[in-house]
């Protein structure tokens, strides 16, 4: 009985389609990083303080990688990550000038900021067709100028009001982190956006076949659009809450973020390519990324030893989500 | 169609050629202009000691630029440039012996190039045989190799021999043996030390790298493969051409192209530092689709590459002798990449139909 019980859920594995087999390897994952940690590392690894913890500080990767995911989903990539989100942080916290009553002009202007870069995005790469990799980069260093500017060579050493901070570090009943809140309120939209509406569709579609896409009706250069505003108003939001978390905004405050999030959109089993992957598995992704992270912390390993886990565990996902066809014509 | 088709085999062959590689012209002529920009802003730009820094900025991103073109050619992209200039620097430093024997150093070039090469070899590899996509299996690979080199120096420093930073980073001039013009040089032994005195020492090991390593592999037939696989990887497969092997090498040669850079870079610090080569992945990229190669794949060179890379570097020089207020400098130069770049790699005045610009 117990043996037919078992053949069934493998089959079941076995024909299920890409993109849900690669939701379930990448939950899998997780349950196997915390066993092994917990085993091999340190017993606290499994308690619940650590592991919120852990869920606090991967809600800001979280909600970059959902904005990455959407992007990346129609076959185009952001590389315009870190400046966005540092621009808006800074901006920010000069405009509250650390009072909890500027919040929402405060807030209101980053997020303009993060659409704003999200509009041209968009409007260079499904108008102009300048591939997404190099106009995103191009922007991120124009972002980058912007910043520097509006600085000044002086250090920042503005604070940023209680109530962000409170938002970005503070648990409600001992385990529930008001940004893992915040996380889960966009992950929750994003997830009813892309696999319960028309809206949902449309970007898949434009990353399994732009050409078709538009054939059929969608009007493409929308869809496009629409993506990078989600990046670029997420990331201005992850870096209010980045702000937060430090205390203040600092230049070169988003470098960190970038790869990790196009690395925990591919961890969560995203094609690279567009059009395949599911939201669910990007919030594994991003929380795989961040247990490698905390474990490689503990036992204080050398950077170097920490960056080649990190290439060699993002090799083996890529393997564990199988190959890419055979070119034969 | 037709008429075009007609008009190619009656154009002499300059012309046919100019047409086909207008993007790669388009680099030269950007570069062109930012010379004369320079040279009209600061009149002792044409100095030997001028010339011969300004060489120096570009060499490492010229390099990390051709090492970047040959994987974009086969429509593929490698985040690892950077890590692996990282890990050629490092490894270089750590493994320099204080006897500045020429044989020492002879041996730690081979080996840098070797470990280099061997990086590019196995992205191609693991591209090739794992059938998975460049940009992911780079950007893992990008982060092992940056904790190999830090690994190898986790504090910058190291040894470097003044003689090898000598050797790469003068003039010629100052490299030859003085001995060798005489005394007092007369005649064709005077103009030879006038040309020697303004000529780099990194131009010269520019010129052989591509003259002994890029065009021998251009016009070899595994070259031809790198472009048909890069217009066509299917088409390519049909008509008998080892996709694998061509793949493959087209990473190592990249490999080995980013531990020149490595290397060079070692010549121009005399340290090593292991996040040292971090910049030139993003940068590369930059340059490859400056200097006229689609990042498609298919087309383009080494050549444009080269004319980019220079062009990027005089950009912060021009800003400088135009008295750019310093805090705008970044700026700036953003401005001019994105412009650049977005309208060299924009398709909307290259097609006929809008279908052909999505792919």
């Amino acid at each position: 009985m117990e043996n037919t019980q078992k053949n069934s859920l493998l089959s079941r594995f076995t024909n299920m389609d890409r993109e849900n087999r690669n939701v379930v390897i990448s939950y899998s994952m997780i349950v196997v990083l915390i066993v092994f940690c917990s085993i091999f590392i340190t017993p606290n690894f499994a308690s619940p303080t650590f592991l919120t913890q852990q869920l606090r500080i991967a809600s800001f990767l979280g909600i970059i990688a959902a904005g990455q995911m959407a992007v990346i989903l129609t076959g185009n990539i952001d590389l315009s990550i870190p400046w966005t989100l540092n621009l808006s942080a800074v901006v920010a916290t000069s405009i509250m000038a650390g009072q909890d009553g500027n919040l929402p002009s405060g807030i209101g202007v980053a997020l303009g900021v993060g659409l704003f870069v999200g509009l041209v995005n968009g409007i260079g790469v499904a108008y102009l067709r300048v591939p997404a990799m190099v106009l995103t980069l191009g922007v991120n260093a124009v972002l980058k100028g912007i910043t520097v500017v509006y600085t000044g060579s002086a250090p920042q050493f503005q604070q940023t009001p209680e109530f962000l901070s409170k938002a970005a570090t503070e648990v409600l009943f001992g385990f529930l982190p008001i940004a893992v809140i915040i996380w889960g309120l966009v992950s929750v939209i994003q997830y009813l956006v892309l696999s319960r509406s028309g809206v949902g569709r449309k970007t898949y579609a434009v990353g399994n076949n732009e050409v078709v896409a538009y054939l059929s009706g969608i009007r493409t250069p929308r869809v496009l659009i629409m993506v990078f505003i989600l990046s670029g108003v997420l990331n201005a939001l992850a870096g209010l809450l980045l702000a937060g978390n430090a205390g203040r905004s600092f230049n070169e405050m988003g470098d960190p973020y970038m790869l990790p999030a196009i690395a925990a959109v591919v961890v969560g089993g995203t094609s690279i390519l567009g059009g395949s992957g599911k939201y669910v598995g990007t919030i594994a992704g991003v929380i795989i990324v961040r247990l490698l992270d905390g474990a490689l912390n503990i036992v204080q390993v050398p950077p170097a030893a920490k960056d080649i886990t990190f290439g060699l565990v993002i090799l083996v996902m890529l393997f564990l989500y199988g190959r890419g066809e055979k070119v034969r014509e | 169609m037709i008429s075009t088709r007609s008009t190619n085999q009656t154009m002499p062959g300059f012309w046919r050629y100019a047409l086909r590689n207008f993007r790669v012209g388009i680099a030269f002529i950007i570069l062109f202009a930012l010379l004369a920009i320079t040279v009209s802003l600061n009149e002792r730009f044409f100095t030997p000691p001028v010339i011969t820094s300004t060489a120096n900025q570009s060499m490492t991103l010229v390099f990390a630029g051709m090492a970047q073109t040959t994987v974009v050619i086969t429509g593929g992209i490698d985040l690892s440039v950077g890590p692996i200039i990282s890990l050629s620097n490092s490894l270089a430093s750590a493994i320099f012996s204080e006897t500045d024997s020429a044989l020492s150093i002879i041996g730690v070039v081979v080996i840098v190039l070797a470990v280099a090469a061997l990086a590019g070899l196995v992205n191609g590899l693991i591209v090739v045989y794992g059938r998975l996509q460049p940009i992911i299996v780079t950007l893992a690979t990008a982060s092992i190799y940056s904790g190999i080199a830090l690994f190898l120096r986790p504090q910058p420093g190291g040894y470097v021999p003044d003689i090898y930073g000598d050797l790469l980073t003068r003039r010629v001039a100052q490299i030859l043996p003085e001995s060798l013009f005489g005394e007092e040089p007369a005649g064709i032994a005077a103009f030879f030390q006038s040309l020697f005195n303004f000529i780099p020492a990194s131009v010269i090991l520019l010129i052989v790298v591509v003259l002994i390593v890029w065009i021998p592999f251009r016009r070899s037939q595994l070259g031809m493969w790198v472009y048909a696989i890069g217009s066509n990887e299917g088409a390519a497969y049909m008509s008998g051409v080892n996709v694998k092997l061509a793949k493959v090498s087209a990473y190592a040669l990249g490999g080995f192209f980013a531990g020149i850079g490595g290397l060079f870079l070692t010549a121009q610090t005399l340290s090593g530092d292991a996040t040292t080569g971090t910049v030139f992945t993003l940068q590369s990229i930059a340059v490859v689709v400056l200097g006229g190669t689609s990042l498609f794949g298919g087309s383009g060179g080494v050549a444009g590459t080269i004319a980019g890379a220079i062009a990027l570097r005089l950009i912060p020089t021009i800003l400088f002798f135009a008295r750019v207020n310093p805090l705008q400098q970044p700026l700036w130069e953003g401005v001019v990449i994105l412009l650049a770049v977005a309208a060299g790699a924009s398709r909307i005045f290259t097609v006929r139909s809008r279908l052909d610009t999505m792919r």
